[in-house]
């Protein structure tokens, strides 16, 4: 199992070549990337993101720990930057390498869950109006929930 | 009295204008420390004049407000998370 809490780009394709190479025990393999993303009519020059370093990889680990009992996974990755990015960079990813794609779906769908409001990360974006921290959404509260029970 | 090193992260940070400090406090609880700190100046009671919106991790781990605290411990304050 894998993470990377790093301010370095890095790229999808290239990590997940290497994530799976040799494992002809697995049948599946699910990845997701999240991307800085801008608006035309309100356009975001750049994403700062803030962590809190004692913490982070510990958080993470410990939400990779249970996808993994969950969904008995053979191999887990997750990749998060930090500091400054910009519209079109990757943000983050996660892949999970698993028998069959069910579990290997459901993992990485509770891996985003999680990552999204139970990670250390805080993300500001600058716009030419200024500054703004980006607001948790209820929704991702409730996209929690529903792995409870 | 005991040492606690707090950490404050995003707005939190912004409002109270430092990202940590070491703080000698009698306080048994997160919420009593969040009282103490309240009491101290008006950029503390801005940043904790919400506390719905304030998230609390002790020793790197997510608690609540009614945590213990001991000696050395470490407390952080900061918005709910947007990682992803």
């Amino acid at each position: 199992m894998r993470v990377e809490v790093q301010a370095e780009p890095f790229v999808p394709g290239e990590q997940l070549s290497k994530f799976h190479a040799d494992r002809i025990d697995a049948g599946a393999l699910v990845s997701f990337s999240g991307i800085v993303r801008s608006d035309k009519l309100d356009p975001v020059n750049m994403l700062e993101i803030e962590h809190y370093p004692g913490m982070t990889e510990r958080a993470i680990r410990a939400i990779v720990d249970e996808a993994v009992e969950r969904w008995q996974l053979i191999d887990c990755l997750v990749i998060h930057r930090h500091g400054q990015l910009f519209p079109g960079d990757h943000i983050m990813m996660v892949a999970t390498l698993a028998r069959h794609r069910g579990a290997a779906f459901a993992a990485a769908e509770f891996l985003m869950d999680f990552l999204k409001s139970r990670a250390p990360f805080w993300k500001k974006e600058f716009t030419a109006q200024g500054q703004r921290w980006v607001d948790s959404r209820q929704e991702d509260e409730a996209a929690i929930d529903r792995w409870s029970g | 009295m005991k040492q606690v090193e707090v950490k404050y992260f995003a707005w939190v940070r912004e409002r109270i204008g430092l990202s940590g400090e070491l703080v000698s406090t009698d306080a048994d609880t997160v919420r009593e420390l969040v009282v103490e700190l309240r009491a101290r100046e008006q950029r503390y009671e801005l940043a904790f004049s919400d506390l719905a919106s304030l998230r609390v991790a002790v020793n790197h781990t997510l608690r609540d407000l009614d945590t213990a605290i001991e000696d050395g411990a470490e407390v952080a304050f900061f918005p709910p998370m947007t990682g992803g």
